[in-house]
């Protein structure tokens, strides 16, 4: 489809792609047979230098990481985190659906790295297509004598189960997603401490998100140079970008980081809808901050030039929204959301996100004053970092940043009494 | 009548428990299969999950009411869920729920009177790229048209 690199998604198109033998034929598992003769201080170290950031939204680098992992003879897990919940956002949906064993691969040589005999998939409730797919590899794992005793004729083992969530933003944040696991309301922890110090199960814990996982194989069998090819100095190798909204060709495509926004819209994923100019864009999940189309114009995709926009790379969900477009309702849209999904331990986030949504849905419906877009500011800059967890912040960004970048649309709202426009959005169900 | 697990599902439940080291870390699992067997999520069912768990009543409703997925109240056949978030509204969203509430006769939160279809709203179900889209029972349909829903409601029997 098109001349990029493939490390993510070189096996998707093939028939059968998430069976055992196409993996093998691809020289499948391979990579952990490597880790695994190789010392598991040596492994999280080719993994730091090869340069992989989480890919889950906070972009630490991965290797360093694993390294937190206490040495003492406690047991040790790895939770992968596979709750995909950020809007926009479905990647790791379509690794699970296509390649699922380049997860259980990664999986196992993080786990050799951190030498943790437990791993825990924890997957979105609602996927329940991606979570059988899953059982079904690792029972082939299983068979294969990749996973179980004696990995690799090494005195390793390693069992690796899924886990369904049951449909709650907020257990993406690992320290929901481990209370969770535990068969609990996803809260989040106050840290310290933190979980690898003191996570699942009350024991040494890390967690990671199933692109980061999933990009470990290819650097252990090709080495950090062939994974540095690609992308840029500080932000190596390749990504998957979810693009959605009024695009041409909505979907997962891997693009190595460092790849012109502009040229993604316009190229890639087939330019906008319906001959719609472009207004602005959310580049990394609904967290990060929108840019206005101009803003977009020299912008790369990757974790550098996304900061210096004033954005961030985030999950990597690239929404793209077109003229016509009331972001008032979109405002509302996601405040909703952010309700909808605070878990309600910490004041600013409980009461602030339904305040900012009733605000928003008011400014929408022409039944808010000129001082209410100041009361939204205020607002989003009294709930950030007063929280347990970052979904206050990320709530408070989009709280934030709409009015400030479409003022006039907002003033235009409440002039009017109501949305100037006859319908929110440019693009109608059919 | 108490109600109880089917031999099958105990069996379920006991290869579930064998994947953690604490029994209530199956607590979602173990609601999950409840779900399944009993429809939804009864006063009746956190009874008897209560006493299957071993843990205090209160901690299943807790937990049972913080997650979406598990129903507080029964059910149609058919649940309809369709995405409310920004890449399905952008796309058509809000028409594709008028449609299903127009076709059903019933409004967004309501059940027809023949307990076939439940329609809700939910946020982001993770698939963005195939706005405007909903998922039933278990199963996501996206890329929707009034064609295709068309088609895929006169498939449900
Ligand atoms: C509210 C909230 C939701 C999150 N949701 C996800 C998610 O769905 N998937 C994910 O991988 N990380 C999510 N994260 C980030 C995780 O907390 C964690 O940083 C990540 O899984 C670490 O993996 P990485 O280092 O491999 O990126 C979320 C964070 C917050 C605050
Ligand atoms: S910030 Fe919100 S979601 Fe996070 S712990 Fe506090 S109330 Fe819960
Ligand atoms: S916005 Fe509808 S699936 Fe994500």
């Amino acid at each position: 489809m098109n001349e990029f690199p493939k490390i993510l998604s070189a096996n998707w198109g093939k028939p059968n792609s998430a069976g055992i033998e196409t993996y093998l034929a691809s020289g499948g598992y391979e990579a952990a047979r490597k880790a695994l003769g190789m010392e598991p201080a040596k492994v999280s170290q080719e993994v730091l230098d090869a340069g992989l950031r989480g890919r889950g939204g906070a972009g630490f680098p991965a290797g360093r990481k694993w390294t937190f992992m206490p040495k003492d003879n406690r047991p040790r897990y790895l939770c992968v985190n596979a709750d995909e919940g950020e809007p926009g956002t479905f990647k790791d949906r379509d690794i699970m659906r296509f390649d699922p064993h380049m997860l259980i691969e990664g999986i196992i040589i993080a786990c050799w790295a951190m030498q943790a005999n437990n791993s825990y998939i924890y997957i979105r409730g609602e996927f329940e297509e991606p979570a059988k797919i899953l059982e079904k590899a690792i029972q082939e794992a299983n068979q294969k004598g990749f996973l179980g005793g004696k990995i690799f004729g090494k005195d390793f083992n390693l069992q690796v189960w899924v886990h369904r969530g049951a449909g709650a933003y907020i257990c993406g944040e690992e320290t929901s997603l481990i209370e969770s696991l535990e068969g609990k309301r996803g809260n989040p922890r106050i840290r310290p401490p933190f979980p690898p110090q003191k996570g699942v199960f009350d024991q040494p814990t890390t967690v990671n998100n199933v692109e980061t996982i999933a990009s470990v194989p290819f650097i252990i069998r090709e080495g950090i140079p062939a994974y540095r090819k690609f992308g840029t100095e500080k932000s190596p190798g390749t990504k998957l970008f979810s693009v959605s909204g009024h695009i041409n060709k909505p979907g997962v495509y891997e693009l190595p980081l460092g790849y012109p926004l502009m040229n993604f819209i316009n190229e890639v994923a087939g330019g906008m809808i319906a001959g719609i100019k472009l207004k602005a864009v959310i580049p990394g999940g609904s967290s990060t901050p929108v840019l206005r189309a101009e803003e977009c114009q020299n912008v790369n995709l990757d974790y550098e030039s996304l900061a210096a926009a004033g954005s961030m790379l985030g999950s990597g969900a690239v929404t793209v929204i077109g003229e016509g477009t009331c972001m008032v309702k979109l405002l509302e849209i996601l405040t909703h959301f952010y309700a909808h999904e605070s878990c309600g331990q910490c004041t600013p986030c409980r009461e602030g996100a339904p305040w900012a949504a009733q605000i928003a849905k008011r400014i929408h419906e022409g039944k808010a004053e000129l001082n209410d877009i100041d009361v939204l500011s205020s607002l989003g800059a009294n709930m950030m970092g007063r929280t347990i967890c970052p979904l206050a912040d990320a709530a408070a960004c989009p709280i934030i940043d709409f009015p400030k970048k479409f003022r006039e649309e907002f003033e235009a709202h409440i002039r009017n009494k109501g949305c100037p426009q006859a319908k929110p959005f440019p693009v109608e169900f059919k | 009548m108490t109600i109880e697990f089917k031999e099958s599902a105990k069996k379920e439940l006991d290869r579930m428990l064998s994947r953690y080291p604490s029994r209530q870390a199956a607590l979602l699992p173990a609601l999950f299969l409840a779900q399944r067997e009993f429809g939804w999520i009864s006063d009746e069912v956190i009874s008897y999950l209560s006493q299957l768990m071993e843990l205090p009543k209160a901690r299943i409703y807790g937990v049972a009411t913080f997650y979406t997925m598990f129903n507080k109240k029964p059910v149609g056949k058919y649940f309809i869920q369709v995405c409310r978030n920004i890449a399905c509204a952008m796309m058509g969203g809000d028409g594709l729920l008028d449609y299903l509430s127009q076709k059903l006769g019933i409004k967004e939160g309501e059940t027809t009177p023949d307990n076939k279809f439940t329609l809700v709203k939910v946020e982001c179900l993770g698939a963005c790229g195939e706005a405007p889209m909903m998922q039933i029972n278990d199963q996501y349909y996206g890329n929707l048209t009034k064609v295709k829903v068309d088609q895929i409601l006169a498939g449900l029997k």
